[in-house]
């Protein structure tokens, strides 16, 4: 397995989807490789990071709707036919 | 679960009894799933959405059509697991009705390169973490997001479903009309092209 072929498969090993053979296959090839043992490392890193930018801690609560949000809303509801 | 996915929601007897208001046509009903659950759905449609106009409108859009729907809400789901699908679905068509402001790169310009035999071209440094204070910690956040903007639209609406939405890869497929293996591609490429464009601030410590 070459540094390209571990890559390529990189996704379906960190979401456990890998056969068990690659999965071996994968262990031997990080076991042996510095410089894949890193970029595996730093795509992990990328994944977590990219969740912990949109934390709900940063986005408004579920009471924060605009106003005007509810009345087009409403409004067009209202203009609607539906039964 | 992805903390940033799921719609909170009221606990299921409490959203029953607005489900039954809200079939019966009762006005206040429709202003209240507003103002429970139009909070999220709006940091929803922010996160795919480049500004927050459009992401405003996408969710209008996405209510009124969830309002006059009602009637076809089969109950299999949470009310805001419903109210999201179709919020996602609207802020998608919104974007695709937009025009990009400065034409994109392409994907593979954004991927690591290989030399023949199969090693990288330039592997690099190992990654440091980042910073933990408040203030370092929100500037990563912003660094983050104004690397994923960069990414071709394609693959952004694929990460941000996969990894940000919390969809997976069969939600994903179907809300974009793609098949399994087109997800899957997009989302390791997406994820390999964002990787790129944050090295120069991690690799090493750079941070």
């Amino acid at each position: 397995m070459t540094c390209r072929d571990l890559i390529d498969f990189l996704s379906d090993y960190v979401d456990g989807t890998l056969s068990v053979d690659q999965s071996k296959g994968f262990a031997e090839h990080l076991a042996a490789c510095r410089s894949c043992r890193d970029y595996l490392d730093s795509y992990r890193k990328t994944i977590a990071l990219e969740k912990e930018a949109f934390l709900p801690a940063d986005e408004p609560a579920a009471d924060r709707v605009p106003a005007d949000l509810i009345k087009a809303v409403l409004a067009t509801r209202r203009k609607t036919p539906h039964n | 679960m992805n903390p940033s996915g799921p719609i909170p929601t009221t606990d299921l007897p409490a959203e029953k009894v607005l489900l039954r208001r809200l079939r019966a046509g009762e006005e206040a009903a429709f202003e209240e799933m507003v103002r429970t659950y139009g909070g999220r759905l709006l940091a929803v449609a922010r996160r795919l959405l480049p500004n927050d106009a459009d992401a405003q409108d996408a969710v209008q859009d996405g209510l009124i059509s969830a309002c006059n729907a009602i009637d076809t809400f089969a109950e299999t789901s949470r009310l805001g697991t419903w109210l999201h699908a179709i919020v996602v679905r609207s802020s998608l068509m919104r974007l695709r009705s937009l025009r990009r402001r400065s034409a994109e790169r392409s994907i593979e310009e954004m991927l690591p390169r290989f030399k023949e035999d199969g090693h990288r071209i330039d592997p690099g440094l190992a990654w440091s973490s980042p910073g933990e204070s408040a203030a370092e910690q929100n500037e990563t956040r912003a660094l983050v997001r104004k690397c994923i903007d960069q990414l071709p639209e394609n693959y952004r609406v694929v990460l941000m479903l996969r990894d940000i939405e919390g969809l997976d890869t069969a939600a994903t497929a179907g809300v974009l009309g793609l098949n399994d293996n087109a997800v899957k591609t997009r989302l390791h490429r997406a994820r390999q092209a964002l990787r790129e464009l944050m090295n120069p601030y991690f690799a090493g410590g750079a941070v």
